[in-house]
């Protein structure tokens, strides 16, 4: 099986961030309730036009920017034209010959993903077919603005096609240009897969796959198609040019029996739109406003800091938390590096681990656009600013690292500052000398039997004693001070 | 019938808007039944409401602005979306069609104070030149209830030539202004491609289609013109106020009576061909005279480009027509005949049962020139040609200040005997669709009836965004024709 060159090419299509759709003015985004987001000109009602979204345009040289693409100064819509009940006008209006952005790649790993091109489009609709043989068509979604990002065939694995479709994920969404999520369909991607004989020249024949809604789908699509057609030319039978189903419950790949025949789309440019004209300057300053690559800020916050890039690595998996990072990381009293990585450990740990148990989706930064966003409403919680402050107080000694863990419990649950909550719950650690010498001196009188075991030199019950000193202390006592007293104690 | 004279009337309160309409309204409803000039029904219940809305603001004072078209019944081709009524396109796939919006040049026209009492009798979809092909039945000319009216603008010539609407609204893709207003004997204007907003015109040819007025006199479409114009940001091809020729661009009504002194008109030798009726070709040539007598220059002009017209439209358009009329499925409005045994089945039914035949043709040529493999042989070389014919007209126009040509070849024709001479059917399409094609506004001016009482039109075009001339020259040649 092996002896296959494998060729693959990914066209994924992304969900644009924005207010509203693509051609008019309808709310852009998810809706419970079917048509509710719709007006004449999504719904292809007679003598509607569409209207450019400026904001999208923006996006998408966002998203081309970022995918190193060429952004075409000059790019023309294009009317794509096929009968079907989710697409109202029975055309798409999308981009042909001249798309608003060229070539481009992604860095996956050790390799670099070359792309062909993006271009702008405006998305169908939703189909639901019911039990009773009946479909019915839900146009919220008409109209909405994708990215069509068309990857050059030079994937030549099932592992480097996920690989390669998390990379894309990770960099539009620290871009906040998509939410990118595969399950809830603002990511979608087909696949086109061919086999030919190692070293060859010519490719073998393609075959898409569609229906993918899972990186690991893709992932088994095309596994399931590289061991179909490896089977087809051992056997030399000839494979067919065709469009595929994956069928994740059977997996496998199914023949689309529907009329899926080169479709001709009849594509001319759209005499109701101008040509798209993005100016050099206007390029630029988009560009000026984004944020950092991911590369470039790990490298300049590890610099900052002090600390290895490694340890950034954890919070980068979204740039909300990168910007949550920075902002505690100012306030920290004299950050330095040791410091700055349990800051890290913090957010990477505990902040996590509330985040992900009430099931919250993962935020996205606030955008140009004002989303409010869920990292605001943890922000509200517990604000970089407050988690620094615990992290101040830990190394200063006021509270121990375990009474922190519940401190931080209660600043997610309520809100308050570290501080607050320390002196409500009368949490502060004591590490007064005298005050913990009162403490142990009381111990060793009511404990006069462990006191003779220690003495007669069973040391190991010296752990006794600090715990009849930490009760006592309601778990306030600094330990190391309790230690060291009760030594002085008991060597008297 | 002046429009101007008459809102003056009603603002002073001599006159008021439901008197106005009540004489009307009988010789609407008279008009209709002799030529079937509107998709039923008539619109009389709620331009009654208009009309007393209308008088109350006035007798109510307080200095409430009263629009330019106070009370003055209008009528619109039912390819154009009015809330609240139907808009069939004179089709059976809209038939029942309930418009959800109003198109933004008829919103205009209600905002001045217009009354509308109905929706006009079409070619289906507006393809045709005759009246002949809706599905509502023809419609008859005024002049001679045997002959076509011209078309598709067919019922809004029809209702103006009439005289029982003051005004109306028409489209114009390839003549289907012009070209009516010539056979009915009214005045009908095509504005500059962009200066009126199709937001809400049921499109044919995206590229190409314009709606403009019709009146009786050159100053009353002058006043509509300038009421309908503007910017529309819901009209992505509609002209951006920066990129107006100058400031005085929408400003049609000014001019009117400026006079043709010093200006030079250019008519196209290639215009003149055999198949131009002779009684038309002298017509012509008495227009040149009038214009020479008020101080202006005539001259031959040529356009060496144009025997391509033709060809260029009949790809243009149709390629276009197949795209928009794509979405009439069943599927989201309209007539849907169901009961297929699949999807395909449903489509097919419906599109078959709802469009007429020429609709059909020319959705099937759109579709063959678009098509893999002919399209860069078929649009995109047309769309090339384009180029070059609106650069053939900025030659002519470097010359002279507008061209002067015949509307039509012909008078209006018995209903149901179109011509057969290919020359005639040729020219009657060149002397209107190159407008179209270039974007150029034109105008056609009621010149007189032939021999047989038949109203003839003279058209005049004019560079890009120069409409107001249009109505300069029209008015110099207004009423000076004998037999008017």
């Amino acid at each position: 099986m092996s002896e296959y060159d494998i060729v693959i090419g990914l066209e994924v299509h992304v969900h644009l961030k924005t207010a509203t759709k693509l051609f008019c003015r309808c709310t852009n985004g998810f809706s419970h309730d079917a048509n509710t987001q719709i007006c004449p000109v999504c719904t292809g009602q007679p003598g509607t036009l569409p209207v450019i979204n400026k904001k999208a345009v923006e996006q998408a040289v966002k998203a081309s920017l970022a995918l190193n693409c060429d952004v075409q100064e000059k790019s023309v819509f294009a009317r794509k034209q096929y009968f079907y009940p989710d697409l109202p006008k029975n055309y798409q209006i999308s981009q042909y010959e001249l798309p608003i952005a060229l070539n481009g790649n992604v860095d996956v790993g050790e390799r670099k993903v070359r792309l062909t091109r993006a271009h702008m489009e405006e998305d169908a609709g939703k189909l639901i077919h019911t039990s009773d043989a009946m479909s019915l068509v839900d146009y919220n979604r008409t109209g909405s603005p994708l990215l069509e990002i068309v990857s050059e065939p030079e994937i030549d694995s099932p592992q480097l096609a996920s690989d390669y479709l998390k990379k894309m994920r990770h960099l539009l969404r620290w871009y906040d240009v998509s939410d990118c999520d595969m399950e809830k369909g603002s990511m979608r991607c087909d696949a086109n897969i061919s086999l030919k004989e190692k070293g060859a020249s010519e490719l073998g024949v393609k075959v898409e796959i569609k229906n993918l809604n899972s990186f690991k789908a893709v992932e088994k699509a095309l596994e399931y198609e590289i061991k179909r057609q490896a089977k087809k030319l051992d056997d030399k039978e000839t494979i067919m040019q065709e469009t595929r189903l994956w069928d994740d419950d059977r997996g496998i790949t199914l023949s689309m029996r529907s009329k899926e025949e080169a479709n001709d789309y009849r594509y001319f440019p759209e005499p109701d739109l101008p040509v798209l004209v993005v100016e050099k300057e206007d390029i630029k300053e988009i560009r000026s406003k984004m944020p950092d690559s991911p590369g470039t800020k790990i490298k300049k916050l590890a610099d900052q800091y002090k600390i290895d890039k490694s340890n950034l690595e954890k919070i980068f998996t979204e740039i909300c938390f990168v910007e949550y990072f920075e902002h505690a990381a100012k306030s920290l009293k004299n950050p330095d590096p040791e410091k700055v990585i349990k800051l890290i450990n913090w957010i990477s740990g505990e902040l996590f681990a509330v985040i992900n148990s009430e099931g919250r989706e993962l935020p996205s930064k606030i955008s140009d656009n004002g989303f409010v966003t869920e990292i605001n409403s943890i922000q509200a919680l517990l604000t970089p600013e407050k988690l620094a402050r615990l992290v101040d107080l830990i190394e200063e000694g006021t509270i121990s690292g375990k009474m922190a863990k519940d401190v931080f419990s209660e600043m997610w649950a309520s809100g308050k500052s570290p501080e607050d909550i320390i002196e409500e719950k009368g949490l502060k650690q004591i590490t007064s000398g005298d005050e913990i010498e009162d403490i142990c001196r009381k111990a060793v009188q009511e404990n006069p039997e462990i006191v003779e075991k220690y003495k007669s030199g069973k040391e190991g019950v010296l752990g006794a004693l600090v715990g009849a000193v930490m009760k006592e202390s309601k778990g306030q006592a600094n330990p190391k001070i309790v230690n060291q007293k009760l030594l002085e104690l008991l060597a008297e | 019938m002046s429009i101007i004279k008459t809102v003056d009337k009603i603002r002073s309160g001599e006159l008021s808007s439901r008197e106005l309409l009540e004489k009307y309204l009988p010789l609407i409803e008279a008009g209709q039944e002799k030529l079937n000039s509107y998709v039923p029904p008539l619109l009389s219940e709620k331009a009654r409401l208009a009309a007393d809305r209308l008088d109350e603001r006035i007798k109510a004072g307080g200095g409430e602005k009263i629009g330019r078209l106070a009370g003055i019944p209008v009528a619109i081709k039912d390819n154009m979306l009015l809330e609240g009524t139907a808009t069939t396109c004179g089709s059976n796939i809209l038939k029942n069609y309930n418009s959800p919006y109003t198109a933004t040049a008829v919103q205009k026209i209600i905002d001045e104070g217009a009354v509308i009492v109905g929706k006009t009798n079409m070619d289906e979809f507006a393809m045709g030149s005759s009246g002949e092909t809706s599905y509502f039945g023809p419609v008859k000319n005024p002049a001679d209830i045997n002959r076509i009216p011209g078309g598709s603008s067919s019922g809004s010539a029809a209702v103006v030539a009439d005289k029982h609407v003051f005004a109306s609204l028409g489209s114009d893709t390839g003549g289907s202004i012009r070209q009516p207003a010539a056979m009915c004997g009214v005045v009908g204007m095509k504005p500059t491609y962009g200066l009126v907003s199709r937001y809400g015109l049921v499109a044919f040819a995206s590229s190409l289609d314009q709606i403009g007025p019709f009146a009786l006199n050159v100053e009353d479409a002058a006043l509509i013109l300038e009421v309908i114009a503007g910017y529309d940001p819901k009209d992505s091809t509609s002209y951006n106020p920066e990129n107006y020729a100058d400031e005085k661009t929408l400003d049609i009504v000014s001019g009117v009576n400026d006079g043709v002194n010093g200006l030079k008109f250019g008519i196209p030798k290639e215009y003149l061909l055999d198949g131009l009726d002779p009684e038309i070709r002298s017509r012509l040539e008495e227009t040149a005279g009038i214009l020479v007598k008020a101080g202006a220059e005539v001259q031959e002009v040529s356009l060496p480009l144009t025997k391509y017209a033709v060809a260029v439209y009949y790809i243009v358009a149709p390629a276009e027509a197949s795209a928009n009329l794509a979405r009439y499925d069943g599927v989201k409005y309209g007539l849907r005949t169901g009961n297929g045994k699949d999807l395909m089945e449903d489509y097919l039914k419906t599109r078959q049962e709802g469009f007429g035949s020429e609709v059909k043709r020319r959705i099937m040529l759109g579709t063959y020139a678009l098509s893999s493999g002919y399209y860069d042989a078929y649009y995109l070389k047309a769309q090339k040609v384009r180029n070059l014919m609106k650069a053939d007209f900025e030659n002519v126009f470097s010359q002279v200040d507008m061209i002067l040509s015949p509307t039509t070849p012909t008078t209006a024709f018995k209903i149901g005997e179109k011509t057969e001479d290919p020359l005639t059917m040729y020219l009657s399409d060149i002397y209107t669709i190159s407008s179209n094609l270039v974007g150029i506004p034109a105008i056609s001016i009621p010149a007189g009836t032939d021999s047989k009482g038949l109203p003839i039109g003279i058209q005049f075009m004019a560079p890009l965004l120069e409409d107001r001339r249009l109505f300069t020259a029209g008015r110099v040649i207004e009423g000076t024709y004998p037999n008017e």
